[in-house]
């Protein structure tokens, strides 16, 4: 690879954009590509968005969320790495300590740990070791969780890990528009972010307008504001609050349809940023009902579920009408494909730990 | 005065910043080296069969046939003015250390991990190197980074524990000294892939120790440079020893400059107590690296005359023989003498660098003397670009506690009476 001048790698990609015209308004479109087109947008607009880690070039990612990039953007700016993690994202910070924004993949979210010292130890506390002298604008994009049949080590819920760890912040999206929105504010971000992708929804449909995105980003932008550190209420109600993040937001977004047709009004909340949290938008909606569910797919022991439960409690305990329950992943390691069902926090399980939030007080 | 004055001198007098020198010419100074030699390529990235060396512990010139070089690795002697900075460089270099220890054994210091006996080959780092140049150190590194021309007392704030680091890493161009051990060199690679995408000239300098090659961080870093083609010299100060360990415990390799050629880049091993040599082969390895030959892996052997830091015993593990042994070979004796002897240094000009080592120990007697306040609301300030509410909480929590103490209505008082 010689060395290129980065902003002439732009110009022909703009021009490449501008040719492949794409349909105009609402259009049913995957997670994954919104994924994608939030990466080609960011790449557009500021030569310094660099994407790289395994198999991200030519072949687009195992997942296919970085296809095209390299087609159109050049191997300069979307490029295939050794196969080493710690090398993929030691090499970010460097980068980033060094004026690129760098857009960074995990194959799978067990593959990460070889990198976790570099995270934790540099990703995460070069900002305030330095006393904010050096910034890391950088995205580690994990695709994470399960509900895929994965074998071991591909299903991992490892958001609890970089939560606990202070200075990444740590954003999931639930839906195919907040996978837009949240992965260009997460590459905007002055600060690093843990973007941790639900892998079982990355073929999820939503109708979304792309367009009306980029003008909700470009207004955010003028205005300085975004939806950073905002939960969501995916789904109004007014007898308990469920609240879930990432690939458990459409199980209880089930959940919450199953109740109502028992007559029972739920509410769910999207925590959508992990770190940032919204105790805000979380507990105005538990203040709301008296009564709460925790969902998450990870093992529950020491992690973001409890963490969530603690912070309500602490802030709404005399607003609750029963302890707070959780329904997540039991303490055991992520099962063989055939054993997920039992793993996995369901429809059923929800309603169960719903029911038995004191109703009869 | 600072010790970055001298850095500036040094840049004046143009070490190695070939701007001219065309890039494809040495695009593969392997295939260059084959061509031209007759050698093949995995010989020019072998170590040469000797370790460089150029002026022996006497400080006498070792004749041209005995400095260890052979086709494909040869290095010329240094300028006189690179050589007169370097020695002053290293006489701070030697104050400093000792001063430093001194102000840990007054309390003044958390602790200290002097260079001392390897002063030649952090002065040397940090002269290799041109103004727009990186360098990457460990926490043993303090003088390199003050030869880079960061100011005393800031490089001391990581020991004296007000902070985690005093400088500005971007500013200065060098790294935060890093105690995890060569994940630096993962960071020396990013910013130099970054200049080499802006097509700029930068080049990168990583040091790591010896112990430290045992680390998987070291061998995705030289791997990363290698594919990527990047403008890195790795520098391993080889000091025998990773706290108590001996290097025979860490690798069984013939030398850790042979772990080169598995990278498919070149390595080189040098005398690291002699500045002559350190300096001639750095400068050849940055030359190369700057235009476009890709990075270079070069070790300097040498010794760490002190324990691991102020609370090792560095008597449990070694013999004081041992030690004597490397006291003959030390770095500023052999470098004072022969420039003595080449009637470059005299009895005025060696007075004038020892005051100048003086008002660098003075500075740091100072400056760590003084006692500096701490704002414990610095906690907050830093983590991420702005405080998220949590630590907007956490912080008024704290102030609120502050506070209340300063009015002696804590909790704990109020419970005292």
């Amino acid at each position: 690879m010689s060395p290129t001048d980065v902003s002439a790698a732009t110009a022909s990609a703009a021009a490449q954009a501008a040719t492949a015209a794409e349909q105009a308004g609402p259009q049913t479109i995957t997670l994954a590509k919104a994924l994608n087109t939030a990466m080609a947008d960011a790449m557009h607009a500021d030569p310094s968005v660099l994407v790289f880690g395994e198999d991200v070039g030519l072949l687009g990612g195992v997942f296919r969320i970085t296809d095209g990039l390299t087609r159109t953007f050049g191997e300069n700016r979307c490029f295939d790495t050794p196969l080493a993690e710690s090398g993929i994202v030691g090499m970010a910070v460097g980068m980033a300590m060094n004026g690129m924004r760098p857009v960074i993949e995990m194959q799978f979210d067990a593959f990460a740990y070889p990198a976790f010292e570099q995270i934790v130890s540099h990703v995460a506390k070069m900002h305030n070791r330095t006393r904010g002298a050096v910034k890391l604008p950088m995205v580690i994009r994990v695709p994470y969780a399960g509900g895929i049949g994965g074998v071991e080590h591909h299903c991992d819920s490892s958001e609890s890990y970089y939560a606990h760890t202070a200075g990444l912040k740590v954003f999931t999206p639930a839906t195919v528009a907040d996978g837009y929105r949240m992965l260009r504010e997460a590459i905007d971000s002055d600060d690093p972010v843990m973007f941790m992708e639900p892998k079982k929804l990355y073929w999820s449909k939503d109708q979304v307008d792309l367009d009306a995105l980029r003008d909700e980003h470009a207004a955010n932008t003028e205005r300085g504001t975004s939806s950073e550190g905002h939960a969501a209420v995916a789904r109004p109600g007014t007898d308990a609050t469920l609240i879930a993040y990432g690939p458990s937001v459409p199980t209880a977004l089930a959940a919450a349809a199953a109740a109502a047709e028992e007559g029972r009004s739920l509410e769910v909340i999207d925590v959508r940023s992990i770190v940032p949290f919204d105790d805000e938008t979380v507990c105005a909606s538990v203040r709301k009902t008296g009564r709460a569910v925790v969902i998450a797919e990870a093992h529950g022991f020491a992690s973001v579920s409890s963490e969530i439960v603690a912070r309500v409690q602490e802030r709404c305990f005399h607003y609750l009408a029963a302890p707070i329950r959780r329904v997540t992943g039991f303490d055991v390691p992520y099962p063989a494909p055939k054993l997920e069902h039992y793993y996995l926090p369901g429809v059923d399980r929800i309603l169960d730990a719903v029911d038995d939030l004191q109703w009869e007080d | 005065m600072t010790i970055s004055a001298d850095h500036t001198a040094h840049s004046e007098a143009g070490a190695a910043a070939p701007e001219d020198a065309p890039e494809q010419a040495t695009e593969n100074a392997a295939s260059e080296a084959v061509r031209k030699f007759g050698i093949t390529a995995e010989d020019y990235m072998l170590p040469a069969r000797h370790q460089i060396g150029m002026v022996g512990p006497d400080g006498i010139l070792t004749p041209h046939t005995e400095q260890g070089t052979q086709p494909g690795h040869e290095y010329s002697l240094p300028g006189d003015e690179e050589l007169l900075a370097a020695y002053e460089q290293l006489v701070i270099g030697r104050r400093v250390n000792d001063q430093n220890s001194a102000l840990v054994r007054q309390g003044r210091m958390a602790v200290y991990p002097s260079s001392h006996g390897q002063e030649a080959c952090q002065v040397a780092a940090a002269l290799c190197l041109s103004d727009g140049d990186w360098l990457f150190p460990t926490y043993r590194d303090s003088v390199a980074v003050m030869a880079r021309g960061v100011d005393p007392v800031q490089t001391m704030t990581l020991f004296r524990g007000d902070w985690h680091s005093g400088y500005d890493p971007a500013g200065h161009k060098v790294g935060i000294q890093c105690t995890p051990l060569t994940t630096q060199l993962l960071h020396a690679v990013g910013v130099a892939h970054a200049a080499k995408l802006r097509g700029e000239d930068t080049v990168v300098l990583a040091m790591c120790g010896d112990g430290a090659t045992s680390e998987g961080d070291f061998h995705e870093a030289l791997n990363f440079a290698a594919v990527f083609h990047l403008p890195v010299v790795f520098f391993v100060q080889n000091n025998q020893y990773a706290i108590s360990v001996p290097l025979a415990h860490q690798s069984v390799a013939p030398s850790l400059a042979h772990k080169a050629v598995g990278y498919g880049m070149a390595g080189e091993r040098v005398d690291g107590n002699d500045v002559v040599a350190l300096l001639a082969v750095l400068d050849r390895a940055v030359t190369l690296a700057r235009a476009g030959s890709g990075p270079l892996l070069v070790e300097a052997h040498t010794y760490r005359m002190q324990a691991h830091t102020n609370a090792d015993d560095a008597t449990r593990y070694r013999q004081d023989s041992e030690v004597a042994q490397w006291l003959a070979k030390d770095p500023l004796s052999r470098i004072k003498t022969y420039l003595t002897d080449r009637g470059l240094l005299d009895d005025d000009n060696a007075a004038r660098i020892a005051d100048k080592a003086e008002a660098v120990a003075t500075q740091l007697r100072e400056g760590l003397g003084e006692d500096v306040p701490v704002d414990p609301q610095d906690l907050f300030k830093y983590v991420f670009s702005a405080p998220t509410p949590q630590l907007k909480e956490q912080s008024a929590m704290l102030a609120d506690e502050l506070a209340r103490d300063a009015a002696g209505t804590s909790t704990a008082t109020e419970a005292a009476k």
